[in-house]
């Protein structure tokens, strides 16, 4: 396997609380591959977010990065200054956030928030001066045009309340996607959205995925929309990875308990007139979690052995799983 | 009686604000139509399923009913009696019978009451309890029974997650001993394995307690999964209802086809074709002439343009209104458009 | 897996104790030590005003004409026994300062208490029931913001006379108006919350709405807002005594002892500038406490 583009290896992040430490983030290893699409899956309390926030360097007192290396492409993103880290965040590594209204400016013209990536990071601008401004303009409106706003000129003019949730949501996708990040980060990019809109938005990331040859990582809590369009799943419960694997197999083959449950309870059609099983219980509370299984307490299977840490197991070629009842150890 | 509800022709329109200059020109409200002309029935001991997305009116129309907000025009029948015609403590007396779950865990629930006063507050309005003893007691019983402890009966609301929340809204709906409950997108702003087991409940409870659900959401998975009859809103009308089965296996309105479409399915490995819509949702403030549908229908005709369809029985109480429904055609099998 | 177990059985054990809001406030609110230290510095002044025949040294109309304008102990002709000097009829100073506290302190909780219970009905009214309600209170609110405070009760003491009642009157005829205009902004935004939907739903009275379930979750603001006026009337009696027109002599009040040491603030500084103090320090205690109250306890300050 080649070098991964972006290689996570044992991510570790906490917040200080007034309750105590919340370890939101576990010893998490992610890794992506040039060109697939990874999606994370995970409730509140995953950890899916906050993962991504450290990888971008977002996370801001109280929390803070405890331990883990992060490489982009081979460089190591925890080693940067922040001055290196914001010419990397926009340029190689961009991120869409979930609500799309409280994410854009309200007080700033799309056309200027577009332009404020390319000023930062594009370097084969004019200088300065009008020829500046115009190669700018004329970029913002092709960004515009790529996500599919129509009249891509004048709406540059045009403040993001203006705009419906699902365009304003595309205009982000415009801002991430404007100097070509070798990956994009979709923060929950259809929770908010209409189903019919949420299809458009997908296909667009889809789209533009092809054309540039870009990794994506999509979170999500919604297994439906990680099924039709991630190469690779990532489950993620109470902190920690819980099963990785090729998203048909992971779907039709789930290893671990809380995949099995979460595949097991979605109400859709074809379980009509069957009961539904949920997943009994809650996500445990983060601060001073017990070393031991942390789906014990909700777990069909859960027994003795359990009460122990339990690292990822191999459970086939690109399939990991965090249960001592499937798959062998790592070596 | 079979039909507990009964919804004839009801409205609810919103009149905008007219400035000084537009009084002075005589300039007319703008109307935004939340609820047009929608007409239904529900029978005792089913569950209307009522879909749409954001802006179709389904939760205006959910509280019209209970007269939440004041319908502006039609009539609302529970039970026999005229809702819309009762007086002020006729209608108190009808809420114990019809009640509401609302979407938000958060902000359904007044912060600084605790949870026995919450779920206690219809014993008190209604005077269900002989006693504080006896209320205490009913009110523990009902908490019990949605999955809440008697331990904690005097916490506020603040100190439970969101599942838990819910399932005091619950609890309150259901401890005035109702028949009938409008279900506001109940499980949409929960996790997807509290949803599962919020929604295991509601249909316990509606088995245990004889009750007749209007189910409102956007989550079409959902809806195909629990109810027994659907109505498909947009933009205020209702453009395709009848049993679920019927319209999960063959959709009629071209929207409705669309809306299924779209639902990204777990079974579904790799992508599959859809049907795309173009343009956004319109603007309540400006609705379409015509067919409401007609600005992103990839079946439109002109007579779309100028002239509503009216409502046509399709099947065996299954109704829909478009102009092409005797063309049968199916989106869906051509493909992606 | 065969049919789930009763959910009851699975929903994990919530916290130990019932945490109201309110206690979880006042836990912050004890936590910060500087809005601590100045509500002790206020409950002592209380103390002291209540406790004034005990904790004064002398009787604070006693004249003592041997006395006139005695300097503090620590100058030159000073005895201990008056510790910070005598005025212009030798009137002990600190026995009289700690009789002003009485009434600076009963004038400006009176008149706060007055306008507070006023402008809660009056906002409560006003932004629930909205209509033609909310007009004339608006009006009303509008038509009184526009006078200005001082002179309209300077105004209307000349008009009433001197007297206790008829200061707070005077202070309280605008005061209303501010927790008025709070309590109505708070109750527009409160009534269109799904818990009061929830209350109509389940068929409360509007009563029972209005008193049961917005005015707990509006009462923080209101408080938070009420204390930090209390400093402002506190000095608005003070400027009346100054001019003359608030309590009368030979009661003793702050504003007045400050006036009457204008004439001789050169030679006999102390007369002025002691009673000038204790508003300084007693309104400063107020202002610093009521801004950890609103850190603590106003959800519009809370993160």
């Amino acid at each position: 396997m080649s070098q991964p583009l972006l290689d996570v290896r044992g991510l570790r992040t906490v917040f200080e609380t007034r309750a105590g430490t919340v370890c939101a983030v576990d010893g998490v290893d992610v890794s992506v591959q040039r060109g697939e699409c990874l999606g994370i899956v995970g409730e509140s309390g995953s950890g899916k977010s906050v993962t991504f926030a450290s990888v971008m360097g977002l996370v801001k007192s109280p929390g803070r990065i405890e331990a883990g290396t992060i490489l982009l492409d081979g460089c190591d993103l925890r080693g940067l200054t922040p001055k290196q880290m914001r010419a990397v965040r926009g340029k190689d590594i961009a991120m869409t956030m979930q609500d799309a209204l409280t994410a854009l400016n309200p007080a700033l013209t799309v056309g200027e928030q577009i332009a404020e990536v390319f000023d930062a990071h594009d370097d084969t601008l004019p200088r300065r001066g009008a020829a500046r401004a115009r190669a700018i303009r004329d970029k913002s409106a092709e960004m515009l045009g790529l996500v599919g706003i129509p009249s891509a000129e004048s709406r540059l003019r045009q403040y993001p309340h203006e705009f419906s949730g699902g365009m304003r949501q595309r205009i982000m996708i415009a801002i991430a996607l404007a100097c070509r990040p070798k990956l994009l980060i979709a923060d929950e990019p259809t929770t908010a959205l209409d189903v019919t809109i949420q299809a458009q938005v997908l296909e667009l990331i889809t789209e533009i995925r092809a054309r540039l040859g870009m990794s994506v990582v999509l979170i999500t809590h919604d297994l439906g929309v990680v099924a039709e369009h991630c190469d690779r799943v990532m489950v993620m419960y109470a902190g920690q990875v819980v099963e990785e694997g090729p998203t048909a197999e992971v779907i039709a083959q789930p290893q671990h308990p809380y995949t099995r449950g979460l595949l097991a309870s979605i109400p859709r059609p074809a379980l009509r007139g069957q009961p539904i099983q949920p997943i009994e219980g809650q996500v445990p509370d983060l601060i001073g979690l017990p070393p031991q299984c942390r789906f014990y307490s909700r777990c069909p299977l859960h027994r003795d052995a359990c009460l122990a840490p339990v690292a990822m197991r191999s459970a086939g070629p690109n399939r990991r799983v965090r249960c001592i009842l499937s798959g062998e150890p790592v070596e | 009686m079979k039909t507990l509800l009964k919804v004839d022709s009801l409205s609810k329109h919103y009149e905008g604000r007219r400035g000084l200059i537009g009084r002075l020109t005589g300039a007319p409200h703008t109307v935004v139509r939340a609820v047009n002309d929608v007409s239904f029935s529900v029978e005792r001991g089913e569950i209307l399923g009522l879909i749409g997305e954001s802006g179709c009116g389904k939760s205006t129309l959910g509280r019209a009913i209970l007269r939440l907000h004041e319908p502006t025009a039609g009539r609302v029948h529970f039970d026999g009696s005229e809702v819309t015609a009762l007086d002020a403590p006729a209608l108190k007396a009808l809420r114990r019978r019809m009640q509401i779950i609302f979407q938000d865990p958060y902000a359904s629930l007044n912060p600084r009451r605790t949870v026995a006063q919450i779920v206690g507050l219809p014993l008190r309005l209604h005077g269900l309890a002989a006693s504080e003893d006896e209320a205490r007691a009913i009110t523990a019983r009902i908490c019990e029974r949605v999955g809440l402890k008697a331990n904690q009966l005097d916490r506020y609301p603040h100190q439970f997650s969101g599942g838990q929340r819910q399932r005091i809204g619950i609890a309150r709906a259901l401890v005035s001993n109702p028949e009938f409950i409008v279900c506001d997108e109940p499980v949409s702003a929960l996790d997807v394995s509290i949803q599962a087991q919020i929604i295991a409940l509601l249909l316990e409870l509606k088995r245990e307690m004889g009750l007749t659900y209007l189910f409102i959401s956007h989550d079409i998975s959902v809806i195909g999964y629990l109810a027994d009859r659907v109505a498909v809103m947009y933009l205020g009308e209702i453009v395709e209802m009848g049993p679920v089965e019927a319209i999960l296996a063959r959709p009629r309105h071209p929207y409705t086809q669309s809306l299924m479409s779209a639902v990204p399915e777990v079974e579904a490995s790799g992508r599959r074709a859809r049907i795309r819509l173009t343009g956004d949702l319109p603007s309540p403030l400006h609705p379409p002439a015509g067919c409401k549908f007609h600005t992103r229908c990839p079946l439109a005709l002109d007579i779309c343009r100028t002239t509503a369809p009216l409502r046509e029985t399709v099947g065996e109480g299954h109704i829909a209104a478009c102009h092409r429904l005797g063309e049968d055609i199916s989106l869906l099998e051509d493909g992606a458009a | 897996m065969s049919a789930p177990p009763a959910p009851a059985l699975l929903v994990p054990e919530a916290p130990q104790k019932a945490e109201s809001i309110f206690h979880r406030n006042l836990a912050t609110f004890a936590a910060n030590r500087l809005a601590m230290a100045s509500a002790v510095v206020v409950v002592l002044f209380v103390l002291m005003a209540v406790l004034a025949p005990f904790v004064a040294p002398h009787d604070p109309n006693e004249t003592d004409l041997f006395r006139r304008m005695q300097p503090p102990a620590w100058l030159p002709g000073g005895e201990w026994s008056y510790a910070l000097g005598c005025d212009a009829l030798g009137r002990d100073i600190l026995s009289r300062i700690i009789y002003g506290a009485r009434i600076s302190i009963f004038i400006g909780t009176a008149v706060i208490l007055v306008a507070t219970s006023i402008g809660i009905l009056a906002g409560l009214a006003s932004g629930y029931l909205r209509g033609w309600v909310d007009v004339v209170i608006s009006r009303i609110v509008d038509i009184l913001l526009g006078f200005p405070y001082l002179i309209f009760a300077i105004g209307l003491m000349a008009m009433m006379g001197p007297g206790l009642w008829n200061i707070i009157l005077a202070l309280a005829y605008k005061e209303w108006v501010i927790p008025c205009r709070v309590v109505r902004g708070e109750t527009l935004v409160t009534r269109e919350l799904e818990y009061v939907e929830a209350a109509r739903a389940l068929g409360a009275s509007h009563w029972h709405i209005m008193l049961r379930e917005i005015l707990p979750n509006i009462l923080s603001p209101v408080i938070v807002v009420s204390t930090i006026r209390m400093a402002h009337v506190i000095i608005l009696e003070a400027s009346l005594s100054f001019l003359g027109l608030g309590v009368q002599p030979p009661t003793a009040s702050w504003g007045s002892m400050v006036a009457d040491g204008r004439a001789f603030i050169l030679e006999a500084w102390w007369v002025s500038t002691f009673p000038g103090l204790a508003i300084l320090l007693l309104v400063l205690a107020i202002n610093v406490a009521s801004q950890g109250l609103r850190d603590a306890f106003d959800p519009r300050f809370q993160e």
